[in-house]
């Protein structure tokens, strides 16, 4: 069976440690806080310029001058700090933060990421996406393995019009794990009932397997 | 503000109302920053009166373009914007329309690039490297250089003619302090700008704010405009129970 939402943001949550500084994106991303491990220290940017957020507000505490980058309402946690944009990109680009975790349309075999723009279709833009895959330490994507209408978007090249280059180091799919490595896609986990067949088949580039990628 | 005992006149940056503070300070075809995430610490006040001077033909720097009828959508609906530079503007309609039929411009600019384009044309600085957009659509027609091994673009320095900003707390001496995520943009907003205008919900004297705490200093605000009660629209109220 594919992991669900909640399975995928309960796994990114496996990469997180304690002390870190961790950016998450909007969507699946943002799920993971609510999986953040016992024990361990995580403060949450949001690019917005915030460091320390806080789970959302309760009914009668909502702050309109406190809200995280996708815009919603959010509290501060004790020791928060907030700053001006600049400053906050000033993190993100100096290479401070130590995690960033992402949605994605397409990720090609070298890291290649792309989500932000489907040319023909209404442009948004990119926010602070490109600032992040280059700035911080280390990005991880979280996306569906494939997209709504089946086509793959793990890929040899990306087509679409890309965020970045050489940026994404590790991809969380509903179906499994996969590495970033010099020669390729390489997964290593499953999701239980998932076999390597059916992954291949819904990849569009060559993938290999490490010992760890059992078939349950 | 308390009467003085001497007769001398108070030196004050602050104006009677926002439309006053626009006074003799806009023109067609300038360029503005405005301070502001979403709907976010936004200068209302000023807006609206940037829209009331009929001024057109604007190229406006501004992260996000406001939501319909609210924010700089104002200034979209009354068509007296002809560019933006922005890293957002999905909550727009109006926007989305004159796009498409070409009636508006836009310079899509990496949110961290903007902030840095604002804080580098406020120092003074025309241009800086950086790695965002290097092999994506933003880099194109750029230079390039390799320093160490990567390869970054040059972006360049915004000096605007004019920015508007939105603090929480100001002296009448335009020394400015914001408040949570309200801040964002508005203080490298505030440095870029050849005249730049800022409302704020309180207004003090000189001396009652620490000097420790303000977050941007007098000198780069030369008009004050006192806004005490600022709708502060919300985009996405999400809250959870108790």
């Amino acid at each position: 069976m594919a992991w669900t939402r909640h399975q995928m943001a309960a796994r990114a949550a496996q990469e997180l440690k304690d002390g870190f500084y961790v950016n998450l994106g909007i969507g699946i991303p943002t799920l993971v806080a609510n999986h953040i491990p016992k024990g361990i220290t995580v403060t949450l940017q949001s690019e917005n310029g915030l460091l320390g957020m806080g789970p959302f507000p309760l009914h009668g505490q909502v702050d309109p001058d406190l809200i995280n980058a996708g815009k919603q309402t959010v509290t501060l946690v004790r020791g928060a700090s907030t700053f001006s944009s600049a400053d906050s990109f000033a993190m993100i680009r100096g290479g401070h933060i130590d995690l960033a975790i992402l949605g994605a349309m397409q990720v090609s075999e070298h890291g290649d990421l792309a989500n932000w723009m489907i040319p023909g279709k209404r442009v948004k833009g990119m926010g602070g996406a490109m600032d992040l895959v280059s700035g911080v330490r280390r990005v991880i994507v979280i996306t569906e393995h494939t997209a709504g209408d089946g086509t793959a978007k793990l890929l040899r090249a990306c087509t679409l019009p890309l965020t970045g280059t050489r940026v994404v180091q590790r991809v969380i799919t509903n179906l499994c794990v996969l590495d970033v490595t010099p020669a390729g896609f390489e997964v290593i986990e499953l999701a239980d009932g998932v076999t390597r067949e059916h992954l291949q088949r819904h990849t569009d580039a060559s993938i290999r397997f490490s010992d760890a990628a059992i078939e349950r | 503000m308390k009467p003085r005992a001497e007769d001398k006149p108070v030196y004050t940056k602050l104006w009677p109302d926002a439309r006053s503070a626009l006074d003799g300070i806009v023109r067609d075809g300038m360029l503005l920053a405005v301070g502001g995430f979403g709907l976010c610490g936004i200068p209302e006040a000023l807006i609206l009166a940037l829209r009331d001077t009929g001024v057109r033909d604007l190229t406006i720097a501004s992260n996000n373009a406001g939501v319909d009828g609210w924010g700089l959508g104002l200034l979209l609906e009354t068509r007296q914007v002809r560019k933006m530079i922005s890293s957002y503007v999905g909550e727009n309609s109006e926007f989305e329309r004159q796009y498409l039929d070409g009636e508006l411009e836009v310079e899509f600019c990496p949110q961290g690039t903007l902030a840095e384009r604002m804080r580098a044309g406020g120092a003074g600085i025309p241009g800086f490297y950086t790695r965002t957009g290097v092999g994506t659509l933003v880099a194109e027609r750029k230079e390039h250089k390799n320093f160490d091994g990567v390869t970054y673009i040059l972006e360049r320095g915004i000096e605007a003619d004019l920015a508007l900003v939105k603090a929480w707390k100001a002296d009448r001496l335009g020394n400015l302090i914001y408040r949570r995520t309200a801040r964002n943009f508005n203080p490298n907003a505030a440095t870029c700008g050849k005249v730049t205008v800022a409302e704020a919900e309180i207004i003090v004297e000189p001396g009652e704010l620490d000097p420790d705490e303000i977050h941007t200093p007098g000198i780069f605000v030369h008009r004050l405009v006192h806004n005490p009660h600022p709708e502060k629209r919300i985009e996405k109220i999400t809250t959870r129970e108790a």
